[in-house]
């Protein structure tokens, strides 16, 4: 695959223009791929439904913005309402589990579930239901590396704030290695 | 009004070498006496490595409008003055939030016309400086502009084009402004502009705008878009001492033979700062070289053809662009900014069907670049111009092609780019 197609979306506030910030310097500093973010602007990326877009490819990106997404995360219901027709047979559509009331079971596409605002609340505050969601999203989709993802969120959170965030992720992260039973005996990378 | 584009050039040129040859040794001889550089040749002139202090060293993941305050903080800009507006403001953004630890001034503006004049201000007392802005902000900016243009100020200024016209498409892409930034303010002027396909080329020609806005003490304008103004790719910033700037010219000679200006068609000419001790005067009448007003009709083809000549006689230094595969091809297309990206897409798959096309990037928009539309004109079958406005730049193509070829328009209102898919399809018509 030279090209993917991802979407990022909620509600504004959840994080999602974050989500894709964090992804594409993830793939574009350290994972060596080419990589183009695009965001929602206006009232919507404040507040109502709210979509950023990656573009990843091994070679530079011509058309920046996103036409069949192959992967949906879709943190909220409007988000999922709204894009989740857009995928292809075959795509990844990622919810939140407790957001997001499903339409039906997609039995053409790869459906997974994360909890993520409850995770993140666990950890203390669901300010960090983007990382868990983010966490979950590198572990079940082999878009990027956690490795690079860590290395991506210096200076896209806040310092103070690093540590919890990468808890977050790892939470995250091993929730969707054990739900696609991958190595699930070690902490995540 | 009709004028054979090769006649003009011809004309220029005599012009140019005319006034040259004239004033050389006045002009080597001041330049020795004031310690100032003597070249009038762009690409000879002398650079320095950029101040470190504004240079964010590294690989970053940035938007295009970021990549223009870091761009110009590379450069040596220190003085910016502007109103916000989507889709430009995450620039001015950028520039104020770093303004502090780069040692550099950010004022918000009352308005776009007091942003011009401050910048006229500014560059007068000795900074480098930029506004960022879009197109109902740059219509407010022409009349200052045109002063700037007048008074040879330097400065770089910023349209991140939004749909227009008047306020609107706020958030949504074009490229509707071409004409504007060439034909903006009244009267005859010449301006720079250039147009950059991703944020790695913000930063890349804004240091690029600053160094030829210093050389040719003209207004330069980057003439890019919202799309690339908001999206994120990687930016690699170099170290500062791989960053060649110029820096700014004062002159510094005897007080007697100190002149604002010089009219012999050239750049490279010394600016002489406000509060050095030196008696000058800037106005926007008509002027001598010592800068006081001279209004008669000589006087005036002697600074107009100054101004026209500067940029135009030295289009070849000026101007850069992108080629590719336009040795053989019958199809070129001539595009720039985000569509040229697009426009690859549907060149691209062309090839795949066997038809054989080049593609013309033009990274300079103005002066535009006339003589090579000329040359490949005569060689194509048909010229291909997408643009997201109603047609603009095409209208230079065709006036360069002047009948050698179809030129054929795929123009896109303003709010989205193109559909590769239209381009290719033009692509193969044109071919036909």
């Amino acid at each position: 695959m030279s090209t993917q197609e991802i979407r990022f979306s909620g509600f504004g506030g959840q994080g999602i223009i974050r989500c894709a910030l964090i992804t594409g310097k993830a793939l574009a500093l350290y994972d060596d791929k080419f990589a183009t973010m695009t965001q929602s602007f206006g009232p919507e990326a404040r507040g109502s439904a709210c979509a950023a877009q990656l573009v990843v490819s091994d070679e530079r990106v011509l058309y920046p913005y996103i036409t069949r997404p192959e992967i949906l995360l879709a943190l909220s219901q409007e988000a999922y309402d709204k894009y989740y027709s857009e995928l292809p047979k075959g795509g990844t559509l990622i919810v939140e589990q407790e957001l997001v009331k499903l339409r039906s079971e997609h039995p053409d596409l790869r459906l997974l579930r994360v909890p993520a605002t409850r995770y993140a609340e666990e950890l203390g505050n669901r300010l960090f239901t983007n990382l868990v969601a983010l966490g979950f999203f590198t572990a079940v989709t082999n878009v990027v590396t956690a490795d690079a993802m860590k290395k991506a969120l210096p200076g896209l959170v806040p310092d103070r704030f690093l540590k919890i965030n990468i808890k977050a992720f790892d939470k995250g992260y091993e929730h969707g290695l054990k739900l696609t039973g991958q190595n699930n005996g070690g902490d995540a990378p | 009004m009709k004028t054979k584009p090769s006649g003009v050039s011809e004309q220029a040129d005599v012009r140019a070498s005319e006034r040259h040859a004239g004033t050389k040794t006045t002009s080597a001889g001041v330049s020795e006496q004031a310690g100032v550089r003597a070249s009038e040749r762009y690409a000879e002139t002398k650079t320095v490595a950029a101040d470190p202090r504004g240079v964010d060293s590294g690989p970053h993941f940035m938007d295009g409008d970021h990549a223009l305050a870091e761009g110009a903080l590379a450069a040596g800009c220190r003085f910016f003055a502007g109103y916000p507006i989507t889709p430009s403001t995450e620039a001015a953004e950028r520039f104020a939030e770093r303004a502090p630890e780069v040692g550099a001034l950010f004022i918000q503006m009352e308005d776009e016309l007091a942003s011009i004049a401050a910048l006229i201000g500014a560059a007068w007392a000795g900074q480098k400086c930029m506004t960022v802005t879009c197109g109902p902000g740059f219509s407010l900016m022409v009349e200052n502009i045109g002063l700037a243009c007048m008074t040879e100020t330097p400065m770089v200024i910023a349209n991140v084009q939004r749909g227009g016209p008047s306020t609107g498409l706020p958030t949504l892409t074009a490229q509707q402004d071409m004409m504007q930034a060439r034909y903006g303010p009244h009267g005859d002027n010449a301006i720079i502009a250039l147009s950059p396909d991703s944020p790695q080329e913000c930063f890349d020609l804004t240091v690029e705008a600053f160094n030829l806005s210093e050389f040719y003490r003209v207004p330069v304008i980057i003439l890019t878009d919202e799309t690339v103004g908001h999206m994120h790719e990687k930016v690699v910033i170099p170290p500062a001492d791989q960053i060649k700037v110029v820096p700014r010219n004062n002159y510094s000679g005897p007080k007697d033979s100190c002149r604002p200006y010089k009219f012999d068609s050239q750049g490279g000419h010394p600016m002489v700062r406000a509060g050095d001790g030196y008696n000058f005067h800037i106005t926007g009448l008509t002027h001598n070289e010592k800068g006081y007003p001279v209004m008669t009709a000589e006087q005036n083809k002697i600074v107009v053809t100054h101004l026209m000549e500067k940029i135009n006689g030295n289009a070849d230094e000026i101007i850069r662009l992108d080629e590719d595969q336009i040795d053989g091809a019958e199809v070129v297309v001539v595009s720039y900014g985000i569509t040229s990206r697009i426009a690859v897409k549907a060149i691209q798959d062309a090839r795949k069907e066997g038809i054989k096309v080049g593609s013309l990037r033009m990274i300079t928009i103005w002066p535009f670049c006339e003589k090579r539309i000329r040359e490949i004109s005569a060689k194509v079958k048909a010229i291909v111009v997408p643009e997201i406005n109603y047609g603009q730049m095409v209208l230079e193509v065709e006036r360069n092609a002047a009948g050698r070829c179809k030129v054929v328009s795929v123009n896109h209102c303003g709010g989205a780019v193109h559909d590769p898919q239209v381009i290719l399809d033009a692509i193969r018509k044109a071919s036909q």
